[in-house]
């Protein structure tokens, strides 16, 4: 237990203090939202209509860009080795490295929406939905992005495959984030059955992408 | 005769090159009736001869999920049980499942241009078994990235196994998200709803692009096993040039 807290102090203190990777995350969120307009026309009512689209896809796309340093950087200095051979059980390290990633990368995505929505002309109730079903969504782009990360560590340019990899199995998440949003938003669907399944999504990537992650990682460094 | 005879390559190698004929020949046989069907087959009172189409669409798109079913319990293999053809079993199967898929969504999208009027829509199963195509391209993207065959195959048995439990959870989500195909009508509770003069045909041909999988997926692993043959003869010839 010390180990795994000593691990995610760590990994905080490390996404914290080396070069900003939660801002940077943010601000390519910020980025994609302001190209938007751009190319689709600086109409205010279909920016609102397409606005929890527009949010969830850049938040997934952020959260997609920011799987690298998940254990790319612990590969390089040689820390994933030590995490390998430790007592610890692995499934539960890659699970503490993931939730360390999702609180400095994906947390501050779902922070930063509601102000992007303004960008987008959606409503305080309409951003408060994308900001809620972002928190439940997120958790399971990082989880599942684990498992890509775990895949391509080894690689040295594994940054398209990995977005090969992974955006296929995020394509239920985007269904029901962006449903559950428009749920709420609009209806005529109740706002808990979408949101209900995303949440469910949520537990079933916690429970695979860590375990997954770990057998790529055993059998990819042996 | 059991799975674990088979894991010798040579001893694999001799019993394909003798089954190999056969099976080339039951599959001929099998297109030859399962077209000549095809070819009596009554047209649809709607649709007209485009129908037809379905007896290349329909059995494609069951191969390409039996593909991956096939690819999983390769992976299986290559996981728990380290057997030596799992991973062969498993690189040879991608690139067919990927060509049945593909053959699936051309074929589907040939049917749409007459039916709906436009070669493509976003409708639930064109979409999932799109999903599926890019996921079978994935997997072969990460067979190819990876030089050691050994760790790609463990690399890509992680993924497929990932890639089974996900299909079905991507095919209902997409399947919530929007349907306006006809809801499944072969495989259903109180029998099927398709006329007898279209079914046999459709069972026929399916049993003949199954055939036509088996015979591929056999050839690609001889196939498989001899490249890596040559690669480790090249890698030793190499090595003897380069001196000790």
């Amino acid at each position: 237990m010390t180990a795994l807290c000593a691990l995610f102090i760590r990994d905080l203190r490390l996404a914290v203090r080396v070069g900003g990777g939660a801002l940077i995350g943010v601000l390519f969120f910020l980025v994609v939202v302001t190209l938007m307009p751009f190319a689709i026309g600086p109409d205010l009512g279909l920016l609102a209509r397409m606005g929890p689209a527009i949010l969830w896809l850049g938040a997934l796309l952020a959260s997609l860009l920011a799987l690298d340093r998940l254990l790319a950087t612990d590969h390089e200095d040689g820390s994933l080795d030590l995490i390998l051979t430790a007592r610890v059980p692995l499934e539960l390290a890659v699970a503490v490295k993931a939730l360390a990633h999702w609180l400095t990368t994906g947390l501050p995505l779902v922070v930063s929406s509601p102000l992007l929505g303004l960008l987008l002309n959606l409503e305080a109730k309409a951003s408060g939905a994308v900001a809620l079903t972002l928190l439940a969504g997120t958790p399971a782009l990082t989880f599942i992005g684990l498992i890509g990360a775990a895949l391509t560590v080894a690689l040295r340019r594994g940054g398209l495959l990995l977005a090969i990899l992974v955006l296929p199995l995020t394509i239920p998440v985007l269904i029901f984030g962006v449903a559950a949003s428009n749920a709420a938003i609009a209806g005529p669907v109740p706002f808990g059955a979408p949101f209900g399944i995303l949440c469910a999504l949520t537990l079933i990537s916690l429970v695979i992408g860590p375990i997954a992650a770990a057998v790529a990682l055993r059998q990819g460094l042996e | 005769m059991s799975l674990i005879d088979l894991a010798n390559p040579s001893r694999f190698l001799a019993l394909t090159a003798r089954a190999l004929p056969w099976l080339a020949a039951a599959t001929v046989l099998a297109f030859a009736i399962g077209i000549t069907e095809v070819y009596f087959a009554p047209d649809d009172y709607q649709q007209g001869a485009t129908v037809k189409i379905m007896f290349i669409h329909v059995p494609a798109a069951w191969l390409g999920v039996f593909a991956w079913i096939v690819m999983s319990a390769a992976a299986l293999g290559t996981l728990v049980w380290r057997h030596p053809l799992a991973d062969v079993a498993a690189k040879a199967a991608a690139p067919i499942g990927a060509a049945f898929t593909l053959m699936c969504l051309v074929t589907g999208s040939l049917w749409g241009r007459p039916m709906w009027g436009t070669y493509w829509v976003w409708d639930a199963r064109l979409t999932s078994v799109l999903v599926l195509f890019l996921m079978y391209l994935g997997v072969i993207a990460l067979w190819r990235t990876m030089d050691d065959p050994a760790q790609a195959a463990r690399a890509a048995a992680v993924l497929t196994l990932v890639g089974a439990i996900n299909i079905p959870i991507i095919k209902f989500s997409v399947d919530w998200w929007n349907t306006l195909h006809q809801p499944a009508s072969v495989l259903r509770l109180g029998g099927s709803t398709i006329h007898p003069a279209i079914l046999v045909p459709l069972i026929v041909m399916a049993v003949a692009f199954t055939l036509l999988f088996v015979t591929l997926h056999v050839a690609a692993m001889r196939n498989e096993i001899m490249r890596r043959r040559v690669r480790t003869l090249m890698m030793l010839q190499a090595g003897a040039r380069m001196g000790p």
